[in-house]
């Protein structure tokens, strides 16, 4: 049987991680399932946790007052869904919904806060990592700002 | 036996438009047969033809077909300017001035014994479907085959039936994504660089052909790197404003490289230190 320890610690996200942590991360986390097209979260929310996916496709989206929701990217097996939990005010920026059916693992954001403030060298690696997947995100939506297949 | 005469490069030989397919509301294929029976050229994937529209002009347009097929010739052009919306304006039986084939191609005999990534963007993949034939008709010599295609929104994606088809073939992996999804679009959403990471390939082993805009090229070009394949692994086809096509003009002059003739393809090793110049 797989224990969340195990997953936790073969999910790409935490691939080199110091054999203790996930462990320590265990303890915050739990399995989540999503139907198609149910939301995950909403845009103003607070956030509480983040989920590492396991299978499916989440769409991330942008309400629009009077058009219909923008997706802006979709995030798959093996990615990271939220970050909102690790910087202040901890509220979503974004919706995000199951465009199929998904299975995550939720990982508590205020419960990792504390562990993170507790062991400094598990929040160190864990900033490192949300900062390295924030900053492939800025990247992908600069060379998408771009549009680079219209027409000039 | 004495050897066949050499065709005139600069002189453009009759063909007619046999097949014409639209493929979005701006892109269309067109098939062409030579007028009077003779055979083309065999091509190289990633060779380009000069195309005559009569009493329009000439313009260069990458071979999209089948190389194994090279009593036809396919092209997939975008209609942007007054020649491409001639061109792709032309009915069956009207007559196109082809010269060619032209330029270096991809490196498909360099990657027997490798896994093989194809890299597109928009109408790239036209230039890199050759490449995806021959692959496919020689699947023994390669390893996996792994396509990686962005396009702009979900109807702007090229060869959808093909896609489809090539996903179903032995160790071929196809993934698709659109800058701008709809509602209704279930597939991947961002840009083509997001799909690296579930490209199941073993960067050591693979060598990476990428066409597409050139701002594009050098964002999968570097996140390739990223991934560790190697500079010399990583081959992109470049473009730039070429008329004789056989290094004369100087039309099309890159640094020190002719495209027409040096090109359109070049290893990022060679280009990279050019593609981080302005105004080249």
């Amino acid at each position: 049987m797989e224990t969340l320890e195990r997953i936790i610690a073969e999910h790409p996200f935490f691939a080199g991680f110091e054999s203790h942590f996930p462990n320590l991360l265990t303890g915050c986390a739990s399995n989540a399932r999503f139907d198609e097209d149910t939301y995950i979260f909403k845009e103003g929310e607070e956030a509480n946790d983040f989920y590492l996916i396991r299978a499916g496709r989440v769409a991330v989206e942008i309400f629009a007052p009077q058009r219909k929701p923008i997706m802006v990217a979709t995030l798959g097996e093996g990615e990271i869904l939220g970050w909102s939990w690790l910087l202040p005010p901890y509220h979503r920026k974004f919706h995000a919904r199951a465009i199929e059916p998904v299975r995550a693992i939720a990982l508590d954001g205020k419960c990792l806060r504390t562990k993170c403030e507790q062991n400094h060298d598990l929040g160190y690696e864990m900033l490192k990592r949300f900062a390295l997947i924030l900053e492939q995100r800025l990247e992908a939506t600069r060379f998408q700002l771009l549009d680079v297949y219209a027409v000039r | 036996m004495a050897a066949a005469p050499k065709i005139d490069p600069m002189l453009p030989q009759q063909y007619s438009v046999r097949e014409v397919v639209k493929e979005t509301a701006d892109t269309f294929t067109l098939t062409l047969e030579s007028s009077n029976g003779t055979a083309a050229d065999r091509f190289h994937p990633g060779q380009f033809s000069m195309l005559w529209v009569f009493g329009v002009g000439e313009l260069p347009i990458s071979i999209s077909g089948d190389p194994a097929q090279h009593h036809r010739l396919v092209y997939t052009v975008r209609s942007v300017g007054q020649a491409t919306y001639a061109l792709v304006s032309c009915e069956v039986g009207d007559g196109i001035g082809v010269r060619g084939p032209f330029g270096t191609g991809w490196p498909v005999e360099q990657a027997h014994g490798r896994d093989v990534l194809v890299v597109a963007g928009g109408i790239g993949l036209a230039p890199l479907r050759p490449v995806i034939y021959e692959v496919l008709h020689n699947r023994e010599k390669y390893g996996r085959l792994v396509i990686l295609y962005g396009a702009r929104s979900p109807r702007d994606l090229l060869y959808r039936k093909e896609l489809t088809a090539w996903a179903r073939q032995p160790d071929t992996q196809v993934l698709v994504s659109v800058d701008y999804g709809g509602l209704s679009w279930r597939g991947h959403v961002g840009v083509v660089t997001t799909l690296l990471k579930f490209a199941r390939l073993q960067p050591p082993r693979s060598v990476a052909m990428v066409c597409g805009p050139e701002i594009m090229m050098r964002f999968v070009a570097r996140d390739l790197e990223t991934h560790g394949l190697a500079r010399e692994n990583i081959y992109l086809s470049m473009e730039r404003n070429m008329k004789c096509a056989v290094g004369f003009c100087g039309h099309c002059q890159y640094g020190p490289h002719f495209i027409c003739k040096d090109g359109p393809i070049f290893s990022y090793d060679r280009l990279r230190p050019l593609l981080e110049e302005y105004e080249l």
